[in-house]
């Protein structure tokens, strides 16, 4: 608010162009990034099934993890059934 | 041995084969041996750049494939007597080659030159990796646009994945007035989204044109803005700690007052 106040002060617009390729790019490159490599979202999946099982006993099977694009963001979507609860040290923590 | 860098790209047009010369002749300009290699086989453009089309005799793959020695290829240029080019074929297709014998090759010339640059075909096919195969380190060009910083990423990535990390960036074509007015990405928009060090920055310059049309590397013009940007990198790349020129630094007073309320 505060920003657009001074930016129109000095004449100026606060969305040039440029903030919108900015802001293209940073979407784009999102999944570009992800996209490179088949391996990215396995490991990923992988690395969370590791943490996860500390806390609860999950169906790793029918866990879904996905990117997600709406008209200005990128959410990583996860769908992860839960079996059990655990308990103990490690869900303390 | 001397240092084998690759400028590459991803996307075609952005100024691989403009820095190449440049950069070339600019090390050549501080008595640097240097062999420039054309990668870009089946459109050759380095020689008419530098200015030497008229005097090919053989080329890339002539000497991969033993039809001559390295040295019958190599074109000692008109102005600068440490500076050579390996031309490409002109006739021949990128699969004439592969990294293999690329490889050979650039350790063959680091030898006896104190640089080899070699000047990468756009793209991401075999043209590219016969062109990094030898490389001991990467340079990536862009322009300040949304297609060539993405194909800049994808290009880092690919390097990263060979094993040559830490490329290094240079932003062609920025155009001040646009950046002040908040119609062009500036350097730090593009170094922030890249990650990636930044080697210099090369202004959009009418002078590149009237250069590549006569055949002399604007480095040999002293007064020109693409040429002091040019020899400023070469002087990076050879360890000196150059400032980046005014003109390049140029931030408008809106994004003072940005940088003022740390937005
Ligand atoms: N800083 C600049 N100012 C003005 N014109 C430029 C600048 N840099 C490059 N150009 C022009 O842009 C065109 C493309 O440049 P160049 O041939 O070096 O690109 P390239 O990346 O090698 O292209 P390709 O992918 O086709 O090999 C040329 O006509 C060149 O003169
Ligand atoms: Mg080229």
């Amino acid at each position: 608010m505060m920003l657009d106040l001074i930016m129109k002060l000095f004449g100026k617009e606060s969305s040039g162009s440029k903030n919108i390729a900015k802001e293209r790019l940073r979407l784009v490159l999102v999944h570009d990034r992800v996209n490179v490599s088949p391996q990215f979202m396995e490991t990923l999946k992988d690395d969370m099934i590791k943490v996860i099982s500390n806390y609860m006993e999950i169906n790793e099977r029918d866990m879904e993890v996905n990117l997600t694009t709406s008209k200005s963001s990128v959410a990583l979507v996860a769908n992860i059934p839960v079996n059990r609860m655990k308990r103990g040290p490690m869900a303390m923590k | 041995m001397g240092e084998v860098l690759v400028i590459t790209s991803g996307k075609g047009g952005v100024g691989k084969t403009t820095t190449a010369a440049n950069l070339g002749t600019g090390f050549a300009l501080t008595g640097k041996k240097v062999a420039l290699i054309d990668a870009d086989i089946g459109l050759r453009n380095l020689d008419v750049v530098m200015g030497l089309e008229n005097r090919i005799v053989y080329d890339l793959v002539d000497v991969v494939e033993g039809n001559c020695r390295l040295k019958q290829a190599l074109i000692r240029d008109k102005r600068y007597e440490t500076l050579y080019l390996l031309p490409a074929a002109q006739t021949r297709d990128k699969n004439a080659v592969n990294p293999e014998q690329m490889k050979k090759l650039c350790e063959e010339l680091a030898r006896d030159f104190d640089y080899v640059i070699i000047d990468c075909p756009a793209g991401i096919e075999q043209g590219f990796r016969n062109a990094i195969a030898g490389a001991t380190e990467a340079i990536i060009v862009t322009t300040p646009e949304v297609s060539a910083v993405r194909d800049a990423d994808r290009i880092i990535g690919l390097l990263e994945s060979e094993g040559k990390s830490n490329p290094k960036l240079i932003i062609n074509r920025i155009r001040p007035h646009m950046v002040k007015k908040g119609d062009m990405m500036d350097i730090d928009d593009i170094i922030d989204i890249l990650a990636i060090d930044l080697l210099g920055v090369i202004p959009e310059d009418e002078y590149i044109v009237i250069s590549t049309n006569r055949g002399e590397p604007a480095v040999t013009h002293p007064s020109s803005l693409a040429s002091t940007a040019y020899k400023n990198i070469v002087r990076r790349l050879c360890g000196e700690n150059v400032p980046l020129m005014s003109m390049e630094v140029r931030t408008s007073f809106l994004s003072k007052v940005k940088k003022f309320l740390k937005l």
